[in-house]
């Protein structure tokens, strides 16, 4: 499969210089989505002045996660590891008494090479909390990768055995998890739609609480709901023996009835009205295709959503000049690059170049190049884009909002088309606000 | 180890950047990881930035981890170099690239053989210094390094301008309120017949630098940037300088005469008096604003202030010389000028704070009680929570500190602003205690839950999907009801559930 999608698609891989989010920033997520969680991000004043910064608003909030900030003797080793982690953790454990501590390794720990891996278990014997670490840095992942590093550390903690031994005899497939942290009304979402065709959802990884994770045994089937999700699939398949199914992303009518019908595919079941649904969504969308239909669109690049976002803008009649994208898991996202070639081609255009790695500069010479009509970016190059009037839609944007499953597609266009809308809004603005240098 | 929520100033190499970037044409290239130059997201959206920070990463991975950077610094920069032409380009460390203790003084002198752009390394340790620290540090360094350079070329000018004339030191992007600070203090200087020579870092060229000493003196109005500067300026050229920031009646005056000392000195006597007694009796209002009669209200009320240096010796002052109000306590974050502090506002407050713990801040506010708080966006927290108003005085900033509006702090201008901020924190305090002390005001009719369909159709709501509305933010809550029932009864639904709720939230369009 790899070999063929090779074939038609062209990978780039530039240079690494582009801005994302770093992938400690998964904790502001997190900790809302896991209730009875804290989050220790075990690194330097950097790192605390982006989760301040980032979070906004919501760092007033008394929010379940705090900083151990190394100082000089931390660093030098003057100071012993372990008593120093020991010592914030019980008071953690006074203050917040949460059900597990998640230890968030960064850039500083992988560089003076601190054992959290190896003091973790040793310090949860002795202060009696499960300590779950993860090293989410800015040297190996970006942004959303985070929760994926995350959430395969979790799924080495789901029980083996059900304790009350009472789940899921009535289902009439094997049983399935879901991985990838949703909002609840969301997973609500999935899971109501699944139920249509007779299909019951074991667990979700991560659960809305530490001691709720699922079950998961030997011969169990797993599925992904989100791109970027490629170490917890691997740990779930070779540490867990799960099986997984290969899907397209729900993201958009097209990823999600893609999702539903693989999923029923590998259970023998036939999704009677699947497409029926589907079509009727897309009626629902009619109001918006018509703004962005023709017109183009450039992915710089920065969160792994960018594949099935660019897959779900051409169904839906856009042209995407290029989909930057930080990392590309050839096979987990195998099924969804699949999707992205049959979109292509259905819809008569040029597959888009995939470049991996982007570099901000040469994408902005490209962008001024192209002239897209919508530009998807960072802040950091939004309101400078803005300023030369290319329309820009804020990226984190889509990795905050509800993306997944029918009832959202319209979110995700209510997004893109913001900019759009905007312009015929703002009729007064006159095209000398613009600057014209690069 | 410390456990740590938050914090007053930000990291080192945020220092570096902030002065950097103010200049014009000048580049900054952090030795970073991935994810570090959140400082151009700050920029860009604070600022509200027209134009691309001029800040890159030079990309510190694992193969950098096990290999070293070797070329790919030099690389950055040669191509940084070639793409953008800047005058000048500052190699910026990070709390990374402190440990990894790469020789990054050897890459700039490999770097400086080929590049048209002159290059320097940023000397700030990540671990001794703080944003403040390090941006004091960094503009101390780079006049430094165009100083000798002009020396070395005689292209150093040292003669004096004809008319009195003044360096402005310490105006930086992501500054609380420079730019506006700006616009009154270069107002200020003409009205007191002086020349400005040069306003740094601000949008200045470091080739203008080699003027600096032309200048009769310098002017610091923020201590926490600057002040090196203009000690290295005194030492190398004999420049005398003033660091009072021109905040409040009694600075503003204190800071004229000062000028007038140093013009006496070089046997020009000027006399300001006059000036000054007109400027506070006709544009400043807050002079006679203290004496009118609705302030006598601000008597006997209490505040507590805390900020950076600058402000909170400020906006102490003022409170209690100016307004007559009762500062229970003052302090700061700046622990590195402590002394200063404490010296210049002791006889103002009760007692002097010094920390940078906002944890302690919090349960001093709470122990205290004071009718108001000037503080920054934290305080303005710690008062929320504890129903106490807050004006804002100090970094560290937010996007409302960034008003479009004219709102300077320094300069009659600034004491007006002032005077507002300040009533305006005691009267809504005021008209609280009354609210609470009459009940509030009259009931609104049905606040809580926007009216439904109520009445037309009974509509039986399923506990799920009751349970899902209750999710949905306040703020839209009544509006998705309204919608669901509508729908559900167009739709001859008598229950709504799950299902109802989302196939009426997919075909609602808008």
């Amino acid at each position: 499969m790899t070999l063929n999608i090779n074939q038609n698609f062209t990978f780039e891989c530039e240079t690494g210089n582009y801005h994302t989010f770093c992938p400690i920033s998964c904790v502001s997520w997190l900790y809302q989505k896991i209730e009875d969680s804290f989050f220790l991000v075990i690194g330097t004043k950097t790192c605390g002045y982006f989760l301040q910064n980032a979070m906004g608003v919501m760092i007033f909030a008394e929010p379940r996660y705090a900083m151990a900030e190394l100082e000089e003797g931390d660093i030098s080793a003057q100071l012993n590891d372990y008593n120093e982690l020991k010592r914030l953790c019980i008071q953690i454990k006074k203050d917040r008494n949460p059900s597990v501590i998640f230890w968030i390794g960064t850039c500083t720990t992988e560089i003076i090479k601190m054992d959290l891996e190896g003091i973790a278990p040793k310090l949860e014997a002795e202060i009696d909390i499960p300590i779950v670490v993860a090293r989410a840095n800015g040297l190996d992942y970006a942004f959303t990768q985070g929760e994926d590093t995350v959430l395969a550390a979790m799924s080495q903690r789901c029980p083996y055995k059900n304790k009350n031994l009472s789940s899921n005899t009535n289902a009439i497939h094997k049983p399935l998890i879901i991985f990838g942290s949703l909002p609840e009304s969301i997973s609500k979402q999935l899971t109501l739609e699944l139920s249509k065709y007779n299909i019951t959802i074991s667990g979700w990884l991560p659960s809305a609480k530490y001691t709720e994770l699922p079950v998961i045994q030997e011969g169990y089937y797993v599925v992904g709901v989100n791109p970027f999700l490629s170490r917890t699939a691997t740990t779930l398949m070779r540490r867990r023996k799960t099986k997984l199914i290969g899907a397209p992303f729900p993201i958009g009518p097209d990823g999600t009835r893609a999702w539903i019908e693989k999923i029923c595919s590998v259970f023998n079941i036939v999704p009677l009205g699947l497409e029926e649904r589907e079509n009727k969504i897309w009626n629902n969308l009619k109001d918006y295709l018509k703004l962005i239909k023709g017109k183009s669109v450039f992915f710089m690049g920065d969160n792994l959503l960018e594949i099935s976002l660019a897959r779900f803008l051409i169904r839906c009649g856009m042209t995407v000049y290029e989909i930057g994208i930080p990392y590309m898991d050839k096979r987990y996202q195998g099924a969804e690059l699949a999707l992205l070639q049959k979109t292509c081609k259905e819809m008569k255009i040029r597959v888009p170049k995939i470049v991996e790695k982007p570099d901000n500069y040469n994408q902005l010479d490209r962008i001024r190049d192209l002239q897209p009509d919508l530009v998807i970016t960072g802040m950091a190059h939004a309101n400078p884009l803005e300023a030369r009037g290319i329309n820009t839609k804020w990226s984190v944007e889509f990795t905050f909002a509800s993306i997944h499953g029918f009832t959202n597609a319209k979110d995700i266009l209510e997004l893109v088309t913001r900019p759009l809308r905007r312009n015929t809004n703002l009729k007064s603005s006159h095209n000398s606000i613009f600057t014209n240098t690069y | 180890m410390k456990l740590a929520y938050w914090m007053y100033a930000g990291p080192a190499h945020i220092g570096t950047l902030r002065i950097a970037s103010s200049f014009k044409n000048v580049h900054a290239i952090m030795h970073a990881p991935l994810g570090d130059d959140y400082f151009n997201v700050m920029r860009s959206m604070l600022e509200r930035d027209r134009d691309f920070t001029p800040v890159t990463a030079s990309i510190v991975d694992r193969h950098v981890l096990a290999r070293g950077s070797q070329e790919k610094v030099i690389n950055n920069i040669a191509r940084k170099d070639k793409e953008e032409k800047p005058d000048l380009i500052v190699l910026t460390p990070t709390c990374t690239s402190s440990i990894l203790q790469e020789d990054l003084s050897n890459f700039v002198k490999r770097a400086s053989f080929e590049s048209q752009a002159d290059i320097i390394l940023a000397d700030v340790n990540h671990y001794r210094v703080n944003e403040l620290e390090a941006s004091d540090r960094t503009l101390e360094q780079i006049i430094s390094f165009y100083l000798n350079k002009a020396k070395n070329d005689n292209s150093l000018k040292t003669h004096k301008t004809l008319k009195p004339s003044v360096n402005i030191i310490g105006v930086t992007s992501l500054g609380f309120h420079h730019h506006h600070d700006l616009v009154e203090l270069k107002r200020l200087f003409e009205d007191l017949n002086i020349d400005v020579n040069q306003v740094l870092p601000d949008n200045t060229l470091v080739d203008n630098l080699k003027t600096l000493p032309q200048a009769w003196f310098n002017c610091v109005p923020y201590r926490e940037i600057g002040l090196m500067s203009a000690k290295l300026l005194k030492k190398e050229f004999n420049m005398p300088f003033i660091d009072i920031a021109p905040i409040g009646l009694m600075n503003i005056e204190t800071f004229a005469k000062e000028i007038q000392k140093i013009l006496t000195k070089n046997n020009i006597f000027q006399d300001y008096t006059a000036y000054l007694d007109t400027q506070s009796k006709y544009i400043s209002q807050s002079a006679w604003f203290s004496r009118s009669i609705d302030c006598q209200n601000l008597i006997g009320k209490t505040a507590v202030v805390f900020g950076d240096t600058t402000h909170a010796a400020a906006i102490t002052k003022i409170l209690h010389e100016e307004m007559g109000i009762h500062v229970i306590w003052s302090g700061t974050y700046c622990i590195h000028d402590s002394v200063w502090f404490k010296q210049e506002i002791e006889k103002y407050c009760d007692q002097v704070i010094i920390t940078d713990d906002h944890e302690l801040i919090g349960n001093l506010i709470a122990k205290t009680e004071p009718n108001a708080i000037f503080g920054t966006q934290m305080e303005r927290h710690i008062g929320k929570r504890l129903n106490i108003p807050c004006g804002v005085i100090s970094s560290p900033v937010h996007i409302q500190n960034f008003p479009l509006s004219y709102k300077p702090f320094i300069g009659y201008e600034g004491t007006n602003q002032i005077a507002d901020l300040i009533y305006n924190s005691f009267t809504m305090g005021m008209e609280d205690h009354l609210l609470e002390l009459f009940g509030g005001h009259d009931k609104i009719k049905n606040a809580v839950e926007p009216s439904s369909l109520e009445n037309k159709n009974e509509l039986f709501w399923s506990f799920e999907a009751q349970q899902e509305l209750s999710r949905i933010p306040r703020f839209i809550r009544g509006k998705v009801k309204k919608n669901t029932e509508k729908f559900a009864l167009d739709n001859n639904y008598s229950e709504i559930n799950l299902n109802v709720m989302y196939e009426a939230k997919e075909k609602i369009s808008g």
